[in-house]
């Protein structure tokens, strides 16, 4: 008896233990290897994915738990105007150095974006302190998200 | 449009024209896409035909193919030496595709350092000069090609964004048509290289060329590996340093869904399992009994007293100038202090993985790595396999640090994949990770200086006492019981008149092992020469700026950098209360470096440090956006540390185990670090690693301006600043 996931608007039957964590179906199972494993225990944010658009550490995030849930991974999240926008920004800023958190980042960065159309600084330290980036870029990704936001802003009037 | 693709394995040795001629015979099938696959096809059928050396290659289509001898690891690598080739080949950084090396130290070995190895900082400084010849070397190859065609004199042709031009007869060709005629023509022994002054390139802003895969995911690290039939593997090493594998009881484990296999190796059990979920579920269920060995009751404690024990004995020198004894016997004041620095892990953000396919008669190996050669021969050590028949496919880096100069989870990797059929991709936990790194010496280090009447430094002794990496890691560099890498730095940039640097080695327990860790001696002796010059300058009622400049005399690049910073930062201004600026200095990895920290302390004694002024003269610059890039990210890394980072060991065991007990930086603690770059025309420096060094002294530096406290040890105890 498999397990039923919505991801990225698609439906998918994946055949593992209901305690499993959604991270290793995305990345082993599915191939979905955007998502990244940092650390196993929602310390470092590197595996955040979207859940109705609120962000989440799959990590700990079992199969079992989402049901009907729409999950939106980094493959995705560009086709969301939030994520394009943040996308872009962390382009334009040359946010990334080694990469291997900036999914994650994005992933939250995201979810602020789409719903804080000016964020502050504050707010930008609860949205994000939960994302590690050890080559530190995190300057740089405290002015992409306000050029996201603003971004963002401009196109939804 | 960039696209990374890792390239077949060429057997070293051979000739430029037969380096070609293997690669495309070798190429069939094996090409693997690691950012855009659509590229792939186009691009293999284009490979060549002109490839001057292993650098370049360049299509019929005009498809230009640079192959990276330097690992990206967010360090900007990828972007800058295509900058250097660029700017000598005369093509647009934008068209051309990119390739990791293959393990080859023949064809890309670092100058610097003798094989192939990415580290120290030495990238631009080690490819400087190879990397703008290999582009100077084939442009004019082009060039010639087509004054040949068009029977006119080379000197009168120009080349310029992939194109060959005439300006006499108005004729162009662009370098894809040219590409099979310049393949005929001989590889110049010399080439003129451009003067400073006419760079279009270097010292421009570059955008990284590695970018667009890592903000939508496509990036392709090597733990992103995706092989038919592939299992995944995760790992238990005996938690006590040189342990052994007792028993181990699988019954639970192999009844986890997934769970396919459980593979013992000397001293680790590893559980082969569909996806890393069951592999960790599996490793959870297992009874593992451990032979602990004789480290079962070390201690950071015990090893700490040996290095203490160890600092009263004799010592191998290292520099000797002037008479110290003299000069202490005649001054007026000494200030003698001890400084340590804890064991560090590296904690990369992509934990060590590694994945392998053995089979009887070859070994592939598919890895992110500093050290690509080494990679491949322990591959070829462990399964008794000629090294050329063990292809290693490099991947972008999620972090290196120093950690990926290491190959203890390459060789392990290869051991557990010897006992499995089919690819088995290694990953590591965090908590594995954490505890089974390869560690930053811990260093229990003397200093003292003698001060005349007017307060004016006659001598100064540093004796360093750590445990050698470069005896372990490249013993041949090893000599006469001196680490050169541990006393790097050790007198900082002064010039003093009576001087004694000296080391101690402290001799690890077997299995316990310390590594590079980024910044490498300097960021330990900047640590302890700038903390202590702080105390120094405080005996003798001097200010810490005015007090350095004197010690400088006649370093101009070096008093550049000090009062550069100095006055961005408004040293000098009053603070309010609780808060303080510090300053350091550092020469290191050819780059002259100033830190102004300001901290504020709590009145629990919480340390913020809300602003950074780092001014830096490291040369002529590259890419400038990337020297300040590396400016800001290392010094996160060295905060990191002097806030939080220690890896201590009780039972034999490491006590941290993940980013809860072994902090790292988060973007709420993130100072405003302002980057100052002296223009310059001295040769490039290193910028990897000069502000990791630097910032931890500033820091403590600050903390002493704001309480009087001088912090001789790191990280910083947030219990001795608790005050009103």
């Amino acid at each position: 008896m498999g397990v039923m996931l919505k991801i990225n608007g698609e439906s998918h039957e994946v055949d593992v233990d209901d305690d499993t964590p959604l991270l290793w179906v995305l990345r082993d199972v599915l191939g979905m290897t955007g998502t990244k494993f940092g650390c196993g225990a929602a310390l470092c944010g590197a595996c955040t994915v979207h859940l109705d658009g609120a962000p989440i550490r799959s990590c700990i995030t079992t199969v079992d738990s989402i049901g009907d849930s729409a999950i939106t991974t980094i493959e995705a999240i560009g086709a969301s105007p939030a994520g394009r926008q943040v996308q872009q920004a962390w382009l334009d800023l040359e946010v990334v150095q080694c990469g291997y958190c900036q999914s994650g980042q994005i992933m939250s960065a995201t979810a602020l974006v789409a719903d804080n159309k000016a964020p502050s600084d504050a707010d930008i330290d609860n949205a994000m302190s939960g994302n590690i980036c050890r080559c530190g870029t995190y300057a740089r990704i405290r002015e992409a998200v306000k050029h996201a936001a603003a971004a963002h802003a401009g196109e939804a009037k | 449009m960039l696209n990374i693709a890792a390239r077949p394995r060429e057997a070293s040795g051979l000739s430029r024209r037969s380096f070609l001629t293997a690669g495309l015979a070798a190429g069939g099938g094996l090409l693997l896409s690691l950012t855009l696959p659509k590229f792939v096809g186009a691009a293999l059928a284009a490979d060549g035909p002109f490839a001057p050396d292993a650098f370049i290659r360049i299509g019929t289509d005009g498809a230009v193919t640079l192959v990276m001898p330097q690992v990206e690891m967010g360090q900007g690598t990828y972007t800058s030496l295509p900058m250097l080739i660029a700017e000598e080949l005369e093509v647009d950084l934008a068209q051309v595709r990119l390739e990791h090396a293959p393990p080859d130290d023949k064809l890309y070995g670092n100058p610097l350092i003798g094989f192939q190895v990415t580290g120290g900082s030495t990238s631009i400084r080690a490819f400087y000069e190879p990397l703008r010849e290999a582009g100077a070397s084939a442009r004019s190859m082009l060039v010639a090609a087509a004054a040949q065609m068009w029977g006119v004199d080379p000197a009168s042709c120009q080349a310029s964004k992939g194109l060959v031009s005439h300006a006499a007869s108005g004729r162009q060709a662009g370098y894809g048509s040219l590409a099979e005629q310049a393949a005929a023509i001989p590889v110049p022994k010399k080439v003129a290289l451009k003067p400073v002054d006419r760079f279009t390139l270097i010292g421009t802003p570059a955008k990284r060329l590695d970018a667009a895969g890592k903000v939508n995911g496509t990036a392709t690290y090597g733990i992103d590996v995706k092989l038919p039939g592939m299992k995944i593997a995760t790992v238990a090493a005996c938690p006590v340093f040189g342990g052994k594998l007792k028993s181990v009881d699988d019954a639970e484990a192999l009844a986890v869904k997934g769970v396919r296999q459980v593979v013992k190796i000397e001293d680790a059990v590893a559980v082969v399992a569909d996806h890393m979920g069951a592999a960790k579920k599996g490793l959870a269920a297992l009874k593992i009994e451990w032979d602990e060995g004789p480290n079962a009751k070390l201690s950071t404690d015990e090893l700490v007293r040996q290095m203490e024990a160890a600092a009263a004995g004799p010592g191998v020198d290292d520099k000797k100038v002037g008479d110290v004894e003299a000069a202490e016997h005649a001054a007026a004041q000494t200030v003698k202090a001890v400084y340590q620095m804890p064991f560090l892990a590296h904690t990369t953000m992509e934990p060590l993985n590694c994945t392998v396919h053995v089979r009887p008669d070859a070994c592939e190996v598919w890895v992110g790595s500093q050290v690509l050669s080494r990679a491949q021969a322990t591959a070829a050590e462990v399964t008794g396999l000629p090294p050329e028949k063990v292809t290693v496919h490099n991947h972008l880096l999620g972090g290196g640090f120093g950690r990926r100069l290491e190959i203890d989870s390459v060789t392990q990797a290869v051991k557990i994949a010897r006992q499995v059929d089919g690819p088995v991709k290694v990953v590591w936990t965090r908590e594995e990770d954490v505890q089974h790194d390869i560690y930053r010496p811990y260093y229990y280090d003397q200093l003292s200086a003698g001060l005349d009447a007017q307060g004016k430094v006659t001598s100064f002794r540093h004796r360093v006492v750590g445990s050698s990496i470069l005896a372990r890691w490249a013993p041949p560099a090893f000599k006469d019981g001196l680490d050169s890498d541990a006393v790097e730095g050790a007198a900082g940039p002064y010039g003093f008149a009576n001087l004694h640097v000296d080391y101690v080695r402290h001799m690890l327990p077997e299995g316990f092992a310390t590594g590079w860790w980024r910044g490498v001696g300097i960021t330990h002796n900047a640590f302890m020469v700038e903390g202590f010059i702080d105390e120094v300058a405080a005996a003798a009622k001097a200010d810490p700026v005015a007090f350095r400049r004197d010690l400088l005399s006649n370093d101009a690049r070096a008093r550049g950098v000090l009062d550069l910073a100095a006055r961005e930062a408004g040293w000098g201004t009053a603070m309010p209360a609780r808060s303080g600026r510090g300053v350091s200095l550092l020469l290191g990895f050819g780059t002259y470096m100033a830190q102004v920290a300001e901290v504020t302390i709590a009145k629990d004694g919480t340390v913020k440090v809300p602003r950074i002024v780092c001014a830096v003269d490291c040369g002529i610059v590259v890419n400038p956006d990337t020297v300040k890039a590396q400016v800001q990210g290392g010094i996160v890394y060295g905060l990191s540390a002097a806030l939080y980072g220690q890896i201590t060991l009780k039972d034999g065991r490491v006590e941290q185990s993940n980013f809860d007990n072994y902090q790292a930086l988060r973007i709420d603690e993130m100072p405003r670090v302002e980057v100052h770059i002296v223009p310059s025309r001295e040769a490039p420096g290193g910028i990897g690693e000069p502000s990791t060094s630097g910032i931890a002294p500033a820091v403590v530096n600050a903390v002493f301006a704001a309480t009087g406290q001088r912090l001789r040890q790191l990280p910083i105890d947030p219990d001795r600043l608790k005050g009103a």
